[in-house]
């Protein structure tokens, strides 16, 4: 039994580096460790010597760990990206996903793939709650624009609120728009008459 | 013909310009098509969004593409050159600390002279200068490369370079993690603007015509969609020319600037359009001519002599053979689906699809397909002249 891998997990997000973190463990024996500090990645990278590294694609500072597929001295290890490596769609599915693994040269796929397979599950995990809270910070958004637009046209025409609304959705569909980018026009167009 | 979506990825810089304006002005619509612009957070990532297909098309560090054909760095897909999306348009900066040493030994930063200004950098700065670039393979890691060795400093012995991507470029420099950068605009203006740095020289003080920014694709996409890779090129030339009319750079720089492009104020990235630069945190003013180039001396066309300078260089400091490297650049750069794109339309095609980089000193007129062209300086700042044919 070869010894347990070691992984890095670069991640600045505490919540988000122990989601990860619980996620490895329950696939198997690893030597997990979190960087949170960007500073210095390759440095603080090359210094613990992992067997792989993952990283969220979002993260600017992935473009760090490309230096690292460029070994330098004769002690280095250099990294590939898990793509040329891995098969069955696993590195597309991590990509899609939004996870980046840096992998030692030389690892054997079948060692790769439980990490590989518990971080993409994780990752989307993550990309299902960014999208609703961006949903839902939209939808509050749009919510207020109406109400502000509404408000208006309930002043401008002395009319209720109920009213105001049908209007706006009259003429949302007449110009084929959502009543929230109508709303933002008048808005936009209240702000600029102001 | 119905309208076709490409998607298409871009890091906020501005030499994103010509995919932002091809798709903002209308001129990927003249060709039927509707590109769905992505915001990449990384060269790394855009390079993997365009290899495992989230994107079909990617503005792309002019290296990287020739870089994955040499098997270097995590690439895993053949990727084409389909046309250049910029010339030059990197800065060369240093931190305050080592600005105030050079202001101090006397350097005028004059921001044009390479020799000068190369000679004082590495006269203040002692030993074991620390330099940021964007990214291992990029123009700016080439030019920084060719200039320092150039006049004399032993890389990598004296001189690191060092990866920060380039929103981090100012926080890098204050906390004292590099003494110098190269980055594209407008995040060296941005970091004169927090005070974390002085501009010393633009990129193209170096290299007067630097291939910077490439449209690339994937290999097997160019071979299976030829048609839209024409559409692709030609809504791009034409975007090119609209950004290198002067009247149009208050519009461009308004758009790059909206929220969902660069989300960065108007003022400083119009700085890269007009080259029009404040250099020094104390204000100091300077021109640089054509700074940013997106059209003219046929800035476009994807010289095979471009790929195959930037292969020999990659060859040499990773130790791989020059005649192959040489070889397998010249497939990158797809000078014959950037003519069959563009023949007819009026756009300048040279008549040949390499040329000696560094010969011409003076705008030059040139045999073209049908009419002749005017080529630009594509002076490298030691006077050397690269032939492809007599190089490997």
């Amino acid at each position: 039994m070869p010894d347990a891998l070691s992984i890095v997990v670069v991640e600045t997000d505490r919540e988000r580096a122990f989601m990860i973190v619980d996620g490895l463990r329950d696939a198997g024996e690893f030597d997990i460790q979190v960087i949170s500090e960007p500073s210095g990645l390759a440095r603080q990278i090359q210094m613990r010597d992992p067997d792989v590294v993952l990283i969220d694609i979002a993260n600017p500072s992935r473009d760090v760990l490309e230096e690292l597929t460029l070994a330098s001295g004769p002690k280095d290890r250099p990294v590939a990206i898990f793509a040329d490596r891995s098969e069955d769609g696993l590195s597309a599915a991590a990509v899609e996903a939004g996870v980046s693994a840096y992998v030692v040269d030389g690892l054997q796929p079948a060692r790769l793939k439980p990490v590989l397979d518990a971080a993409i599950a994780r990752f989307r995990l993550f990309q299902r709650m960014r999208t609703e809270l961006a949903e839902a910070k939209r939808a509050l958004e749009e919510r207020k624009v109406i109400d502000r637009a509404k408000g208006m046209v309930m002043k401008a025409r002395g009319i209720g609120e109920d009213e105001a609304y049908a209007l706006l959705r009259k003429a949302a569909m007449d110009q084929n728009k959502r009543v929230a980018e109508v709303a933002q026009a008048l808005v936009t167009a209240a702000g600029l008459l102001a | 013909m119905s309208v076709t979506r490409i998607p298409a990825g871009y890091v906020p810089l501005t030499d994103a310009a010509p995919l932002i304006a091809a798709q903002e002005m209308g001129f990927a619509a003249e060709e039927k098509l509707t590109l769905e612009l992505h915001r990449a957070p990384s060269w790394s990532s855009l390079r993997d969004m365009l290899a495992f297909g989230q994107v079909d098309a990617a503005q792309m560090l002019s290296p990287v593409p020739v870089a994955a054909a040499l098997g270097l760095g995590g690439a895993s897909a053949p990727l084409s050159v389909l046309s250049v999306l910029s010339v030059n348009g990197t800065v060369i900066g240093v931190s305050s600390a080592l600005a105030r040493r050079l202001a101090g030994a006397g350097h005028s930063f004059a921001f044009d002279d390479a020799v000068s200004a190369g000679r004082a950098l590495l006269a203040a700065a002692g030993p074991d200068l620390r330099i940021g670039v964007p990214f291992p393979f990029s123009m700016h890691a080439e030019l920084l490369t060719y200039w320092l060795k150039g006049l004399g400093a032993e890389m990598p012995r004296d001189i690191g370079i060092r990866t920060v991507p380039p929103p981090l470029m100012a926080e890098a420099i204050r906390c004292g993690e590099i003494d110098a950068f190269c980055v594209g605009e407008p995040w060296g203006s941005m970091a004169v603007e927090q005070g974390a740095g002085a501009l010393l020289l633009p990129g193209r003080a170096i290299w007067s015509f630097a291939p910077e920014k490439v449209l690339a694709v994937r290999s097997a996409w160019a071979d299976a969609e030829p048609g839209l890779a024409g559409r692709l090129i030609r809504a791009l030339w034409r975007a090119g020319r609209w950004l290198a009319d002067p009247a149009s750079r208050g519009l461009a720089a308004e758009i790059l600037s909206s929220r969902r492009y660069l989300d960065l104020p108007a003022e400083i990235i119009e700085r890269a359009l007009s080259g029009s630069f404040t250099v020094t945190a104390q204000g100091l003013q300077r021109e640089a001519a054509d700074f940013l180039g997106f059209h003219d001396g046929a800035a476009g066309f994807p010289w095979r002599s471009q790929a195959q300078w930037i292969a020999l260089q990659l060859a040499d400091r990773n130790g791989l053979d020059r005649a192959a490297a040489l070889a397998m650049a010249g497939r990158v750069f797809r000078s014959d689906l950037y003519r069959d794109a563009l023949r007819g339309t009026g756009a300048d095609l040279p008549g040949a699809s390499s040329k000696l980089e560094g010969a011409i000193g003076a705008p030059l007129l040139a045999a073209g397909e049908s009419d002749d062209l005017s080529l630009l300086p594509n002076r490298f700042f030691d006077g050397r002249v690269f032939d492809p044919l007599a190089a490997g």
